[in-house]
């Protein structure tokens, strides 16, 4: 390959500047990171005290995704030398995801409510019924 | 401008080429899907202990090893996308061709491993777990075998030094692919 293009570090592509940084060491931080993610659960798994076995299997398996999937972005998919518009537009889209869990997840994960209950939890829950033999719902907490 | 050339290589009213602008948004639009699929998934994972139960049975080296297969096919993407933007057609080709071997021994790898799953008699229908492994990580593998064909097609042309432009384009949606899997396999491989 010709010396210009070994050299082509910066240059117009397209109608955006497209800056190409060391792509291998960055591959290499991220097999770094893999390896953690799936090293800092097994580490976890062996320790007794259970919030710091969390702490540390959220840390590595999910915090760990969440700077790899940022590295990505960032070294690879060159988000920051788009228009402005892209990265609100992403930014938006998760927020939009985040919506969903906020109106979703109280139905979802709760089975009772101030006024109301899910009828298949009653039918599991045998203490609930026992304190509310009309099977009646809500509101007695 | 000659009407031969690809409206994508022209520069939209948003300032950046049509191409790279149409790539960004089915990349907003596949983050609703998959966002919505992984949303739906975490809440009913933290709802429910048997989930994770479920997510035992799950090989975490399986899924290890496939996210070393696509971190490093996006690296040659990305070797493919500084090849184009250099000018060099056939290193760009060369690259993305590698990308192809990556995408295709992810999707054998998949294959081998949801075969082993389903003959220990863990299939879609076997519990809510195993609806959202099958649903999220089909949906994943199709977009894994679509950008496989699609790299097949544009590899072709940059052999040809034609439509340079598009190597950066199918990168971007690669990377993409790259980062829904880095959030799939904490959720479905890692969380026991």
């Amino acid at each position: 390959m010709s010396d210009h293009a070994e050299n082509a570090g910066n240059e117009t592509h397209g109608g955006h500047e497209t800056h190409h940084g060391d792509y291998v060491r960055v591959w290499k931080v991220l097999l770094v990171l893999l390896v953690v993610s799936v090293v800092g659960p097994i580490v976890a798994s062996a320790i007794e005290h259970r919030p710091t076995a969390l702490a540390v299997t959220l840390s590595t398996a999910f915090g760990i995704a969440v700077v790899k999937a940022y590295m990505v972005v960032k070294n690879f998919m060159h988000i920051q030398f788009t228009q402005r518009f892209v990265p609100y537009l992403v930014v938006t889209m998760l927020v939009f995801m985040f919506l969903l869990f906020a109106g979703a997840a109280p139905d979802v994960m709760k089975s009772e409510g101030r006024n109301w209950v899910k009828p298949g939890w009653i039918a599991e829950n045998a203490d609930y019924r026992a304190h509310h033999p009309d099977g009646s719902a809500g509101g007695a907490h | 401008m000659s009407s031969a050339r690809p409206i994508a290589t022209t520069r939209s009213a948003s300032g950046m080429p049509t191409g790279r602008l149409a790539v960004w948004w089915v990349i907003a639009s596949e983050i609703v899907i998959f966002g919505g699929i992984l949303t739906s998934y975490v809440m009913y994972r933290l709802a429910h202990d048997s989930f994770a139960e479920q997510a035992a049975h799950t090989n975490t080296w399986i899924g290890a090893f496939n996210t070393f297969v696509l971190l490093t096919s996006s690296l040659m993407a990305v070797q493919a996308h500084k090849a184009a933007d250099s000018g060099d057609g056939a290193k760009a080709a060369r690259f993305l061709h590698y990308t192809c071997l990556g995408g295709i021994l992810f999707i054998l790898v998949k294959s081998f491993e949801w075969a082993s799953e389903i003959g220990r008699g863990y299939t879609i229908s076997s519990s809510p777990f195993w609806s959202f492994y099958y649903t999220a990580a089909g949906l994943h593998a199709l977009h894994v075998i679509a950008g496989v064909v699609i790299m097949f097609i544009v590899a072709a042309a940059a052999k040809q030094y034609r439509d340079l432009h598009r190597v950066e384009l199918i990168g971007v949606y690669w990377h993409f692919v790259d980062v829904v899997w880095i959030f799939l396999f904490p959720l479905l491989y890692i969380a026991k």
